[in-house]
């Protein structure tokens, strides 16, 4: 039986109801993970999280959950850009004003991986990676012997992981396999205004991606009635990420647009 | 954010403690903590995993005289030799073993070294390849080849050229007559077959790290074709050709035990890379050829706990500065 996992809500709380009932639909309920990051980017961050709490689905702890829930000053995304960190900044300071108080401890108290045993396979999963929470897992950054070392060190046959908003997925030679669940909540900078979440059958060892439509114009306008950035509403409605850039490797930048 | 305490586990892995690391760069102020000016030893820097191996591939060769270089590569320094190709291949071939995750192509000037493009074309079959460059050598054929490649690779190729200043005078002081047209030409070289280049820019003017001056250094990049222009600014060393002109570290101009923010045990590039050149392995591309940094003969010698014991570490500590791009 296949698993779901998707990550990366940042408050887009339309993409998120999408995605459950796409979960409803392939049955996979009770067998779909979040990996984190509920809020940035979009509006109304206590929408999504008390859908998500409702929802029941089991939650890694992302960087930004891990910084609201402790009161800190940042997210924690791991810019390094001063360009990259004035947009986080202004996501940040949004969301932090707009959480409702009761999620805060929900929040903090997320584990930071889970482990899920199924089809005689150790699954981890982790936000950014199992060592630490916001690294970035890019395609074109994580070579295999890489990869294979993390997945020995941390005793998985399967990792799962999100942070950078792309999916991707890889079995290595050793038999392991990496799965970038990639980001509901914003387009994956390929110029589709649908997202994707991950489903895998641990049986079988296929993953695939699964496309979520949702009403993208909606989201797109209650950004900008928040007073957010246009430029976070022009990823929306364009595909493109035109914010946070700098963080991208070479070969990801050049497949956007900006 | 909390960085766990690395201290106690030295080169070990931590499952399940998956670890925030807060990359906020730390500078000189007045909350930072003060390098030490007493006796107090240097503190140990845990080695936690080879991310990031550097190969010193043209070792102290170059085709410029840059007045700020660390380790005052030129056309007549032979201090540190080119690296045997065996040398190169044998590393890229433990690479995957190791578990690398980058590997970083630097000199000297790299694309004087003759089996450059075998160095660069073997690196991607194991992982993503940075090259740090001048950019005097990407002629119109190197570009044509390095864009080919970089729509094929497995993964991602990095071109990193140096520019020291917003215009030729600024530049050229630094970098040599008539430098700054030939670096931009090759930026735009690269731009136009796809690449995306990024431009690493020495702090040697006052200002430059500046918002107005990184806002320029874009708009220059876009001037010369770059779709998607990235800077990266790097700090002053004092050491090699910049120390010989204006005064290396003081003697007492050192870290001490205590003075490491936990964050740094992680965030210190040194905690996870490793250059090695054809004299040996050090623990970062700035100490190529500081008195007592070798490491030893190997790779292997290299893949262990450190002292922060040169004067370099202070700035890397004051400025979170870190070589990868």
């Amino acid at each position: 039986m296949p698993l779901g996992f998707f990550g990366g809500i940042y408050n887009n709380h339309l993409a998120l109801e999408a995605t459950l009932e796409r979960v409803h639909a392939l049955g996979i309920e009770g067998r779909t993970w979040c990996l984190g990051d509920i809020g940035g980017f979009g509006p109304h961050p206590d929408h999504a999280l008390e859908l998500l709490r409702a929802s029941g689905v089991p939650v890694v702890q992302g960087n930004y959950d891990y910084a609201l829930g402790h009161g800190l000053g940042d997210c924690g995304c791991g810019y390094t850009d001063p360009r990259d960190n004035r947009y986080a900044a202004i996501s940040y300071r949004y969301t932090r004003e707009r959480t409702h108080p009761r999620h805060l401890p929900w929040l903090r108290d997320l584990p930071p991986v889970l482990r899920v045993e199924a089809g005689g396979r150790a699954i981890l999963l982790c936000h950014g990676s199992p060592r630490r929470t916001n690294e970035f897992l890019w395609e074109s950054t994580s070579p295999d012997g890489f990869l294979e070392w993390l997945c020995t060190a941390h005793g998985c046959d399967v990792l799962v992981c999100t942070h950078t908003g792309i999916p991707w997925t890889r079995r290595l030679d050793s038999g392991q396999r990496v799965i970038n669940c990639g980001a509901i909540g914003r387009p994956a900078n390929n110029g589709k205004t649908e997202v994707a979440f991950a489903l895998y059958d641990p049986e079988t060892d296929d993953c695939t991606f699964v496309p979520v439509a949702y009403d993208h114009e909606r989201l797109a306008a209650e950004v900008l009635a928040e007073g957010l950035p246009a430029e976070f509403a022009e990823t929306l409605t364009s595909g493109w990420w035109t914010s946070c850039l700098e963080v991208l490797p070479a070969r990801e930048r050049a497949a956007g647009q900006f | 954010m909390p960085e766990h305490d690395v201290a106690s586990t030295p080169g070990m892995a931590r499952p399940d403690s998956a670890e925030i690391h807060d990359d906020r760069r730390r500078t000189d102020s007045p909350a930072a903590p003060r390098p030490s000016r007493g006796t107090a030893a240097p503190p140990w820097l845990p080695f936690r995993h080879l991310d990031t191996l550097w190969l010193q591939v043209t070792g102290t060769l170059c085709n410029l005289r840059c007045t700020h270089c660390f380790i005052s590569c030129g056309p007549e320094n032979h201090s540190v030799s080119l690296m045997p190709k065996d040398q190169v291949l044998d590393a890229l071939a433990r690479a995957p073993g190791l578990g690398v995750r980058e590997l970083y192509y630097t000199g000297g000037e790299p694309f004087l070294h003759p089996d450059i493009r075998l160095f660069i074309e073997r690196g991607l079959e194991v992982a993503p390849v940075t090259v740090l460059t001048n950019g005097i050598l990407i002629t119109e054929r190197q570009a044509e080849w390095l864009g080919a490649l970089f729509g094929s690779c497995r993964y991602s190729l990095d071109i990193r050229i140096s520019l020291d200043g917003l215009t030729a005078e600024q530049n050229d002081a630094v970098r040599g007559a008539g430098t700054f047209a030939k670096i931009t030409r090759a930026v735009g070289r690269l731009a136009a077959r796809g690449l995306v280049p990024a431009v690493a820019v020495t702090e040697v003017h006052e200002g430059m790290g500046a918002p107005e001056a990184r806002l320029a250094f874009l708009e220059l990049l876009r001037g010369r074709g770059c779709r998607s222009p990235r800077v990266k600014f790097l700090p002053v060393f004092r050491l090699g050709a910049q120390a010989e002109r204006l005064g290396g570290y003081a003697e007492d101009e050192r870290l001490a035990e205590g003075d490491l923010a936990p964050e740094e045990y992680a965030s210190l590039q040194c905690s996870s890379a490793r250059l090695l050149a054809a004299d040996g392995v050090y623990p970062c591309p700035l100490l190529l050829g500081q008195p007592g940094t070798r490491m030893g003969s190997g790779l292997d010698d290299g893949l262990r706990d450190i002292r922060l014991a040169h004067g370099a570490c202070v700035t890397c500590h004051l400025t979170g500065m870190t070589c990868r791009t």
